[in-house]
């Protein structure tokens, strides 16, 4: 019997997060916030947004590049679902 | 204006999909593999590493194992797929409206314009394989031409992520030294046929003569003739999202006049054979099935009808084209050629378990079709038979082994050409 590897798309590295988000009435969205774990981290500043993929955790959508806390990290919208990559 | 036409092809594209959504096993062999239990377990596609251990796509499960036994095999995921279908489409129309998509996976665009010729299409398509790469993390390979035909045969030749260019200039050294085998709808049929002719490659179809052509394969042999020259005028349509797969369908033209009942039952069972299974290999279900009649007069008609659930069992959708049939044709001449084709078309779900005796019969009939469909692709189409159709030659014809696929633009939507 072959074994079927079963249909997820969360892995180790990738894990859907909590974010808050801003939706504007022109229908543009900016998160504002991210949980991750007990932590909440208010997105300081966003440097760029465009379409993008992650080859490093899988999955593609509009990506956010966020600063938090001096660290720039990549916060990704994949459907409507959030995937941070650090 | 000279026009140029871009092929742009997803390299191994349900591969390449999951590929990107498993980091961890990028780089070992991996191949995405029809469901055992539905429809019968064949190797959809495969990454790069896969190849080289000979995997090859079309191949059973089993075999790619053995010559693998390392490779990790993976359930398709289409929903997915189409999501990337579609926002493949999406980055192409940033360009042009005219995008044809020929399956999941491949497009024809329509570039043409006033400033536009081949120096610039180069450029253009290096920006499409980096926002292909950056937006959606999968390789194109780019064919371009001033016809459909050779744009495609272009992104055939430089796999993957590479750029081919088919001009007027060029086309007689880069096009015609490559197997016949290679143009869009020749396939093994054909082959065989040039073959037996003496036409080995591209260029020997060119240079032949299109009168015995045409002789030999019908208009068909037109067409080729002047695909072959790069004569290939079609246009690239523009399409909704629905059209990409709707509709699977077979058609003959008997090698002797269709008469009676019986043998309409007959050639109906054979094209319903080959559409079901044809269903079940892309994991698909109908939910509308029509069907066609030309008499030897050469009139035709067509009548379709909706189904009380989708279905992809043989049975059921060969009863539908036999109540069709008698339902609405009643001049009762002899017929030169049937059609049968499965429109209204959605991902085969797995069926609810259910104790009805009714779903337990089609639980029943499903099983038979899949073994039926193991069975021939293990050991060959003519392995099992209906004993129906052996009582005649009529039924000895294997519709889904010789059908062409012909994509929109060239003739009716998926619609299948037999040449005989």
């Amino acid at each position: 019997m072959l074994e079927l590897i079963p249909q997820n798309h969360e892995h180790n590295g990738k894990v859907y997060i909590p974010v808050w988000a801003y939706y504007s009435s022109d229908g543009r969205i900016k998160p504002l916030a991210v949980k991750i774990g007990d932590e909440h981290y208010t997105i300081d500043r966003i440097l760029d947004v465009r379409p993008g993929a992650s080859r490093k955790l899988g999955g593609f959508g509009t990506r956010y590049l966020c600063r938090i806390r001096e660290q720039v990290l990549e916060l990704y919208l994949e459907d409507n679902r959030w995937f941070m990559e650090s | 204006m000279a026009r140029v036409i871009f092929h742009v092809d997803m390299n191994s594209f349900y591969a390449a999909v999951e590929c990107m959504y498993r980091p961890e096993e990028r780089h070992l062999p991996l191949a995405v593999g029809g469901d055992q239990e539905k429809r019968h377990g064949i190797i959809l596609a495969k990454n790069e590493y896969a190849k080289r251990y000979g995997v090859k796509t079309g191949e059973a499960l089993w075999q790619a194992k053995q010559k693998c036994p390392s490779l990790r095999i993976v359930s398709p995921d289409y929903p997915l797929y189409m999501r990337y279908s579609r926002k493949a489409r999406e980055i192409y129309t940033d360009y042009t409206p005219k995008v044809e998509a020929f399956g999941l996976d491949e497009c024809w665009l329509d570039l043409s314009g006033r400033d536009m010729d081949f120096h610039k299409a180069s450029a253009l398509a290096e920006e499409l394989h980096v926002r292909i790469a950056e937006e959606l993390g999968v390789t194109v390979s780019v064919g371009v031409s001033w016809n459909k035909v050779f744009a495609k045969l272009g992104s055939d030749m430089n796999k993957p992520d590479g750029t081919v260019i088919i001009t007027p200039e060029n086309y007689r050294r880069r096009v015609w030294p490559l197997p016949v085998g290679e143009l869009l709808y020749v396939g093994p049929a054909t082959t065989r046929k040039f073959h037996h002719a003496g036409i080995e490659t591209i260029g020997d179809l060119a240079r032949s003569s299109p009168e015995w052509l045409q002789d030999r394969l019908g208009k068909v042999g037109l067409m080729l003739w002047s695909f072959a020259n790069g004569e290939d005028r079609s246009e690239v349509s523009e399409q909704d999202d629905q059209a990409i797969v709707k509709s699977v369908g077979n058609s003959v033209t008997t090698p002797r006049d269709i008469v009676g009942d019986s043998d309409v039952k007959l050639i109906f069972y054979a094209l319903g054979e080959s559409v079901a299974a044809r269903l079940r290999e892309q994991g698909l279900e109908a939910s509308c099935v029509s069907i066609s009649v030309r008499d030897t007069e050469l009139y035709g008609a067509g009548w379709q009808m909706t189904l009380n659930r989708p279905t992809d069992l043989t049975l059921e959708i060969v009863n539908a084209a036999l109540e069709l049939y008698h339902k609405n044709y009643h001049a009762k001449q002899p017929l030169r050629s049937m059609g049968l084709r499965a429109e209204k078309l959605s991902p085969a779900d797995p069926h609810q378990v259910n104790f009805l005796p009714e779903s337990q019969r089609v639980e029943q009939y499903a099983k038979i079709d899949r073994t039926i469909d193991r069975l021939r692709q293990r050991f060959g189409y003519t392995s099992v038979r209906r004993a129906y159709l052996l009582q005649d030659d009529l039924g000895r014809m294997d519709a889904k082994g010789s059908h062409v696929i012909a994509p929109i633009s060239f003739l009716k939507a998926g619609e299948k050409i037999c040449l005989n």
